[in-house]
């Protein structure tokens, strides 16, 4: 009897011999409850040193291994390989970033965005003597969710806006704002959403709602653009400014 | 002479510890200039895997001698008293300062924060984000960190050596993952906060970047790696990928059974049952495996830890994590189904020998946070006291170094540009330009993997030492003929896995030689051909030097002892 194996097409792809990708396929032994990730990790141990990713926890929370498996924006860590049966599995990078090599994306881009909405409490600090702030679980279910980002930019692959738009500050980024003003600690007032209602931000987003169907952390970036839209229109209709 | 552009301070890592450091340089001095530089993104760190909470004394009744004295028992009386003290008054302020940055602490009703039991601690002092703590405690401080536009990153460098002039460290030399190119970046003092070493292990909840390059880096500048004989084993991992199940399960109240459905842990650590600490309950684990009351897998013995009684609230409102990774990884539902677990590697209690202050023995070089030993957590970290440890020993790290900074001049450029230089050849000539070759990286990496969990595990002997320590350079020998498929410099994550490797062998050199001379037992050190802890000999740091070539010279330090005398470690 031979092992059960299955194929994975990597895209391949190192500036400095090739002009654009192309994918390049392996025969990985199979098991049933292995990942993506485990499949590279094989080849990369067993058939091709030169094979390039990006990974760490394996348990779907440092956000590293993010990568299109047949198409669709995906943790490599906790996409299963029974799912893919009988293969071919095709891996790529994300969508709508320069690739550096093979599956690693260069993600500077969002880094930047990130700091610019200001994902940080804003309010005049206090003496750590003074102890805690009171903030009930009522106060963090409002903005739970958009605590949960792991940064992995499926959403920003999925992103149609983004594909046509790349300085479009993007879903995560843009949960992660709604992250803070929504935080009952934080004072920011109209500060971030003066930003988030500029140029390149929540206007740009057509709701198609891409980015919050592959978020593999059930975070929902289309309710948060949204709900920024809703505080942005309050805040120009009524005097007192829609914002707590 | 010329002197070149260096920064005050330059913190290698990127996680709870070099970002605490990071923020804590330009807190005390608004002029400091701070470079943090890591192999990954910061909030790809290892720190994002913790997930029980963080220990700190928030309210009577608790008080600080009782979290100290947890503490000094838990690390069975090898843990420098004096450094316990002061981190037991600083984590609560730190807990604060995390709340204030928007940490979301989970809360009491009237939202104050709340907190949990956790494995030898005598009263519920481990504040949590549900199950992911860590990963709201690195969010959270990474994001706060981008407001000091002081702090410079460069993400995706790879640290390979330390520059030392005038016996002291004047900043490191490493390469632009994406561009390849070696280059120096200067600074007047330098922290290390790589974490941990668990990769060096086959079974380890520890994420692939865990590999201990800052330890490499200090033990070749001659700094001595302290207590590397002390490896946490958590008693709850997934018995498939290693995956970590919190000690909150058992903080919540879940139970552990063996496979004739006995609550176990009560013949072991009858006043603390499932609470019992790390080291005590991984090693009862594997005593009831080897008595065959153990269940078979696939993947080998492993027990039940069931959290059904708990009921779905609970569970959905403080363990939401462990559902979906249960549901994820396992195809189990913990609601509905117990969780199987086996023991696995965990945390390095050793380190770089730091005191106090993050301050190695070298002038310039400070480390915090794992890849630290600053004598804090003796021969078995408690459950929970990492997160603190930190922030608390960061932030010290992070004063210190800015302060030595004020003091220094600027390092100067000739004597760096020829380490560079050097840096660049041996990087080319060792892997880059080599044509021929054997075994692949990852092979030679997964026999290290899997001989140091045969010999180095939960309990040890001479015998698997000895097996071990003849083994290592033999597994050196293959890295140096090691095929290299990958000769491009962009991105080339074999050659950073060839590095990688190289520091895990330094690591290890360290581990299995403190392990040989330590004839007793203490702690997560527990050597079958010598049972009993030995304060006539042992109640003393080691500390391993290098000798290029040779196995590490050695040599012990007494613990310093100031309030709790040692006494027998039952629970």
């Amino acid at each position: 009897m031979t092992a059960k194996t299955i194929t994975l097409s990597v895209s391949r792809y190192d500036p400095e011999r090739d002009e654009k990708p192309s994918l390049q396929s392996y025969e990985v032994p199979y098991r049933d409850d292995m990942v993506v990730l485990d499949a590279l990790n094989w080849i990369k141990a067993h058939a091709d040193g030169s094979v390039n990713f990006r990974w760490s926890c394996r348990m779907g929370i440092c956000g590293s291994c993010g990568m299109n498996v047949n198409g669709e924006p995906k943790l490599g860590c906790s996409a299963f390989l029974r799912d893919y049966l009988p293969g071919p599995v095709v891996v790529e990078p994300l969508n709508n970033f320069p690739v550096l090599r093979d599956l690693i994306i260069d993600m500077d881009s969002f880094m930047e965005k990130l700091r610019w909405v200001k994902p940080w409490i804003i309010r005049q600090e206090t003496a750590l003597g003074g102890g805690e702030n009171r903030q009930t679980t009522a106060q963090i279910d409002q903005f739970r969710q958009f605590s949960m980002c792991i940064n992995c930019m499926l959403c920003y692959s999925a992103c149609p806006v983004i594909a046509i738009e790349p300085e479009f500050v993007g879903p995560a980024a843009i949960a992660l704002a709604r992250r803070y003003d929504l935080d009952s600690r934080d004072q920011a007032g109209q500060e971030r959403l003066r930003t988030l209602t500029g140029n390149d931000a929540i206007w740009d987003c057509s709701f198609i709602g891409e980015c919050s169907a592959v978020c593999p952390k059930d975070v929902d970036p289309a309710k948060a653009i949204q709900q920024t839209k809703f505080e942005s229109t309050m805040g120009m209709l009524l005097p007192w400014g829609g914002k707590k | 002479m010329v002197d070149i552009p260096a920064y005050d301070v330059l913190i290698v890592g990127g996680g709870l510890a070099g970002l605490r450091a990071a923020i804590a340089a330009v807190s005390i001095d608004p002029t400091a200039s701070v470079a943090l530089v890591s192999k990954v993104y910061p909030m790809r760190s290892h720190t994002v895997s913790a997930e029980g909470g963080a220990a700190a004394v928030l309210r009577e009744p608790d008080s600080f001698e009782s979290h100290a004295f947890d503490t000094v028992k838990g690390s069975d009386y090898l843990a420098d008293q004096d450094v316990v003290d002061v981190f037991v008054r600083e984590a609560p302020l730190e807990i604060i300062q995390m709340e204030h940055w928007g940490c979301p602490w989970s809360r009491e009703p009237d939202g104050t924060i709340s907190v949990r039991p956790f494995g030898g601690m005598t009263t519920w002092r481990t504040v949590f984000a549900a199950d992911k703590s860590g990963f709201h405690m690195l969010h959270t401080i990474f994001q706060t960190s981008l407001q000091y536009p002081q702090i410079q990153r460069r993400d995706e460098f790879f640290v390979t050596s330390l520059i030392v002039e005038d016996g002291r460290c004047q900043g490191v030399i490493g390469f632009d993952m994406r561009s390849g190119v070696v280059e120096p970046i200067a600074a007047r003092s330098v922290i290390l906060a790589t974490g941990g070493n668990g990769r060096i292990f086959a079974f380890t909840t520890n994420g692939s970047i865990c590999t201990g390059d800052g330890m490499a880096l200090a033990y070749r500048a001659g700094i001595g790696l302290k207590d590397m004989e002390f490896v946490q084993f958590h008693p709850t991992g997934m018995p498939s990928t290693g995956i970590l199940i919190t000690e909150a399960v058992r903080g919540e109240g879940g139970y552990l059974f063996n496979a004739e459905g006995e609550r176990f842990c009560g013949r072991y650590v009858p006043t603390k049952m499932e609470l019992g600490p790390r080291d005590i309950i991984s090693r009862a684990m594997v005593t009831e495996f080897e008595a065959g009351r153990g269940f078979s897998g696939i993947y080998g013995n492993y027990m039940h830890l069931d959290v059904r009684h708990l009921g779905e609230e609970v569970i959905d409102r403080k363990l939401p994590f462990m559902r979906e990774l249960g549901l994820e990884y396992m195809g189990i539902d913990i609601v509905k189904d117990p969780i199987p677990v086996r023991p696995v590697e965990h945390y390095m209690m050793g380190g770089v020998d730091a005191d106090i202050n993050g301050a190695t023995p070298m002038p310039g070089l400070y480390a915090a946070g794992e890849c630290a030993n600053v004598g804090f957590n003796g021969a078995n970290r408690l459950g929970s006291n990492s997160l603190p440890e930190c922030l608390v020993f960061g932030a010290a790290a992070g004063r210190a170094a800015v302060r030595h900074a004020r003091e220094q001049p600027a390092p100067t450029a000739n004597p760096i540009a020829g380490m560079v230089r050097d840096e660049e050849r041996r990087i080319h000539q060792t892997y880059l330009d080599r044509t021929a070759g054997h075994d692949r990286i990852g092979v030679i990496r997964e026999d290290l993997q899997r001989a140091m969990d045969g010999n180095v595990g939960v309990f040890r002997t001479e015998e698997g030492l000895r097996e071990m320590a003849d083994a290592l350079p033999v597994l050196r020998e293959r890295l140096d003929r090691a095929r290299i498929d990958d000769h491009s410099r962009a991105f080339n994550t074999e050659l950073v896995q060839a590095l990688e490797l190289e520091c895990m062998l330094d690591c290890a050199d360290t581990m299995v030689a403190s392990a040989l001379a330590r004839q007793e037992s203490r702690g997560a050190h527990a050597r079958r051909d010598f049972p009993e802890r030995d304060d006539e000999r042992y109640l003393a740091h080691t500390l391993a030097h290098r000798r290029p070539g040779d196995a590490p010279r050695l040599e012990y330090r007494p613990v310093r002892i100031v309030g709790f005398q040692p006494q027998a470690r039952t629970y």
